[in-house]
C-alpha cells in the first residue's frame, strides 16, 4: 500500500506547485507594469492594484450586465483600465515623486472603496462571480488535450499554461519595445528627465503612457486572478498586492524583465512553502507571518542590496 | 461686493481658510439644518484632533527627512495596542497604560532612527530606497501586531456610553471630549515647542535647509532624534485619542487612517508641521461634513478627494510654499 500512497501525496504536492506557479505568474505579468514605470520611466507607481481591479471589474461588468463576449470584453477591459491611468497620471505625474506615490496609492484605494461599496454595481463584499463560462469551455477542451499525454487529472494546468504563456509573450513584446525609440526615451528620462527634455522629448506625454502601459499589464493580471479564484471581491485588490509586486520587483531587480518573473517565483514558493510548516497558528495570524515576511524582504533588500538578484546599480535612478 | 472680494483676496491664507469654512458651515446650516450641521461639526472636530496629530508627526518627519514615512499610520496602530496590552495583563489604569503607548511609539520611532535611517543616510541612500523601507517597516508592524493580537476587532477599556448635551439635541462622547481637550492641549505644545524652544527653532532650520543649517553649526544628527522622537510621540498619542475616540480598533486601523493624515498633510503643505495642523482639522470637518450627504463608508474617498483636489489645484498645499530645489 506504501507506494499508492506516495503517488497519491505526489500528485496531490503536483497540483499544489501547479496553483503555486499560477499565482506566481500573476504576479509576474502584474510586477512586470511595475517594471515599466520603476525599473525603465523612474517613476513611482503605488497604485497597480487598482488597475488590476478597474481592469478585472470592467471585464466582468461587460460580461454579466452588458452580455458582451468575453473576446470582446477583455480588449475594451484592458482600454478601460489604461484610460484610468491616463485620468490619475493627468494630475499626478506633474508632481514630485512622493507625491505621485501619495496620488496613486489613493486612487487605488478609492477604486477598492467603490468596489465595496457601490454594491448594487459590482457585488460588494460578495463580488461577482459567473463570468468565466467561456474560460470553462476552453479550459475542458485544454484538459482534453492534456489527457491524450496523461495529464487529464491536473485540473489547474490549463490556467497555468495560458498564465505562463501571457507572460512569456508579454515579456517578448517589452523586451522588444526597450530597444526601439520608445523604449529608449523612456530609460533616457530615468537617467535624465531635464535632458530628454531638452532634446525636445515629450516628458509628460511619455511618463503618461509608461503609466498606461502599466496600468494595462495591471489589468491582465487582474483577468488572470479572477479566473484563477473565479470570484471578484475588493479584498482581492487591496494596496498589500501593490506592494507585494514591489517585493517582488526590487527582489529580482530593477529593470530586469526576467527579474519580475525570478523574484515572484522565489517570494511564493517561500511564502506558500511556508505551509508545509506545521505552525499552531489560527489562519488571520498565517496570513500576518506571509505579509510580515514580505516587509521584512522588502527591507533587507533595499537595505543589503537595493539592486536586487539581477538588477544592475547604475540603473537604479528614481528620485525620490 | 467686488470691494470685498478684493479685500478677502488680499487677506492671508490662514484667514482665508477659516472664511471658507466658516462659509462652508454656513451653507450647511442653511442646507441641512443647524441640528445636523452643529452634531457633525462636532464630530469633525473629535476627528480633525487626531487627524491633526498624526498629520503633524507626518509633516515634522518629511519636513526635516524629506521622508514620506509610510509606516506612520501602523506607528499609530501600535501605540493603541501597547495601551491595549499593558491594561488588559499588566493591569495598568486605562489613562496609564495609555501613556505608556505614546512613550513606546516615541521609543520606537527613536529606535528605528537609530538602527535603521541614521546608518541609512550614512550610506547615502536615495529616495526611492528609504520609501521602501518604510513600506516595508509598516508591514512588519502591521503584521506583527495581527500576529500576536489576531485581527479581531479590539477595544480599550474607556468609557464610550457617557455623553453630554452641549446644545440643543448635539451630543459628544466624555471619551470624546477627553481626547478632544488632550489632543488641542498636546498640538498647542508642539505648536510652542517650534516657535519658542531653541530645538524647535533647529527644527524648522533643517526643514528649511539641511545643509545650510548644518554649516551653521546645528548639530543635525540630534535635531533629526528628537524630530523623530516627537513625531512618534504625536503618532502614539493619535494612535491612543483615536482607538478611544471611536471605540473599536483592528490591527490596520492605522494603516487606512494613513491615508487619510496623507491628505491632511498635504492640504496643509507637507512640510509645513502648522499646515498639517489645520490641514487635519479642516479634512476632519470635511469628512464628517459630508456623512450629511454621502453614507459614512464613503468618508475615507472624501478625504482623499479633498487631496487629489488639492494637488490639482494648489500643490504646495494650503500654508506650503514652492519648493525650492
Amino acid at each position: 500500500m506504501i507506494p499508492l500512497a506516495f503517488s497519491f501525496q505526489s500528485f496531490a504536492h503536483a497540483d499544489f506547485w501547479i496553483g503555486v506557479g499560477i499565482v506566481a505568474g500573476i504576479y509576474s505579468i502584474f510586477t512586470l507594469g511595475l517594471q515599466v514605470n520603476v525599473g525603465f520611466t523612474g517613476i513611482l507607481n503605488f497604485g497597480q492594484a487598482g488597475f488590476m481591479a478597474i481592469g478585472a471589474y470592467s471585464m466582468a461588468l461587460l460580461i454579466l450586465k452588458a452580455h458582451w463576449s468575453p473576446w470582446a470584453a477583455l480588449p475594451v477591459a484592458t482600454l478601460i483600465a489604461m484610460a484610468s491611468g491616463l485620468l490619475v497620471g493627468i494630475p499626478a505625474l506633474r508632481l514630485p515623486p512622493h507625491y505621485l506615490a501619495m496620488a496613486t496609492i489613493g486612487a487605488a484605494q478609492i477604486v477598492q472603496i467603490t468596489a465595496q461599496n457601490a454594491t448594487g454595481f459590482t457585488g460588494g463584499n460578495e463580488g461577482l462571480i459567473g463570468f468565466d463560462a467561456e474560460w470553462q469551455r476552453i479550459q475542458t477542451w485544454l484538459l482534453g488535450k492534456l489527457s491524450a499525454v496523461g495529464l487529464g487529472q491536473q485540473y489547474e494546468l490549463p490556467l497555468f499554461l495560458v498564465t505562463w504563456l501571457s507572460f512569456l509573450v508579454l515579456l517578448v513584446v517589452l523586451r522588444a519595445l526597450q530597444h526601439t525609440p520608445w523604449g529608449r526615451v523612456l530609460r533616457a528620462i530615468r537617467e535624465d528627465e531635464d535632458a530628454a527634455a531638452a532634446l525636445g522629448k515629450n516628458v509628460y506625454a511619455y511618463k503618461l503612457q509608461s503609466l498606461m502601459a502599466a496600468a494595462a499589464l495591471g489589468a491582465v493580471a487582474g483577468y488572470l486572478l479572477a479566473l484563477n479564484v473565479t470570484l471578484i471581491y475588493p479584498q482581492s485588490f487591496s494596496a498589500d498586492f501593490t506592494f507585494i509586486g514591489f517585493a517582488i520587483l526590487v527582489l529580482g531587480g530593477l529593470a530586469s524583465y526576467v527579474g519580475v518573473a525570478l523574484g515572484a517565483i522565489l517570494l511564493w514558493f517561500v511564502l506558500e512553502g511556508m505551509r508545509f510548516v506545521d505552525l499552531p497558528l489560527a489562519a488571520d495570524k498565517i496570513a500576518a507571518l506571509r505579509l510580515l515576511l514580505v516587509g521584512l524582504v522588502l527591507i533587507a533588500v533595499m537595505v543589503f542590496r537595493p539592486q536586487g538578484i539581477l538588477g544592475k546599480r547604475e540603473e537604479m535612478v528614481i528620485r525620490g | 461686493m467686488p470691494a470685498l472680494l478684493r479685500r478677502a483676496a488680499a487677506a492671508p491664507v490662514w484667514a482665508r481658510v477659516c472664511g471658507g469654512a466658516l462659509l462652508l458651515l454656513a451653507v450647511l446650516v442653511a442646507a441641512k439644518g443647524p441640528h445636523d450641521a452643529a452634531q457633525t461639526t462636532v464630530n469633525g472636530i473629535v476627528t480633525g484632533t487626531y487627524f491633526a496629530l498624526g498629520a503633524v508627526g507626518l509633516a515634522l518627519v518629511f519636513g526635516v527627512l524629506r521622508l514620506v514615512n509610510f509606516a506612520h499610520g501602523d506607528m499609530l496602530t501600535f501605540a493603541a495596542y501597547m495601551a491595549l496590552l499593558f491594561s488588559m495583563t499588566l493591569g495598568l489604569p486605562i489613562v496609564a497604560a495609555m501613556v505608556v503607548g505614546t512613550l513606546a511609539t516615541a521609543a520606537l520611532a527613536v529606535v528605528s532612527e537609530l538602527v535603521l535611517w541614521r546608518p541609512m543616510r550614512t550610506r547615502r541612500a536615495g529616495g526611492f530606497q528609504l520609501l521602501l523601507i518604510t513600506i516595508g517597516l509598516a508591514f512588519v508592524i502591521r503584521n506583527g501586531i495581527q500576529l500576536f493580537a489576531g485581527s479581531i476587532p479590539r477595544t480599550l477599556d474607556v468609557d464610550v456610553t457617557t455623553a453630554f448635551n452641549l446644545v440643543g439635541h448635539v451630543r459628544i462622547g466624555r471619551t470624546q471630549s477627553i481626547a478632544v481637550v488632550v489632543g488641542l492641549i498636546a498640538l498647542l505644545l508642539v505648536a510652542v515647542l517650534l516657535r519658542a524652544t531653541r530645538i524647535g527653532k533647529e527644527m524648522r532650520a533643517l526643514a528649511d535647509n539641511l545643509s545650510l543649517a548644518e554649516v551653521s553649526g546645528i548639530d543635525t544628527q540630534r535635531v533629526i532624534l528628537v524630530t523623530w522622537g516627537v513625531a512618534g510621540a504625536l503618532a502614539g498619542l493619535a494612535g491612543v485619542v483615536s482607538a478611544a475616540a471611536i471605540g473599536v480598533m483592528t490591527p490596520n486601523f492605522g494603516w487606512l487612517l494613513l491615508l487619510s493624515l496623507f491628505a491632511a498633510a498635504v492640504v496643509g503643505g507637507l512640510k509645513s508641521a502648522y499646515g498639517a495642523l489645520v490641514g487635519g482639522l479642516l479634512l476632519g470637518l470635511v469628512e464628517e461634513w459630508s456623512t450629511m450627504f454621502v453614507d459614512s463608508r464613503w468618508k475615507f474617498a472624501v478625504g482623499f478627494s479633498v487631496l487629489i483636489l488639492t494637488l490639482l489645484v494648489r500643490p504646495t498645499g494650503l500654508l506650503g510654499r514652492p519648493e525650492v530645489t
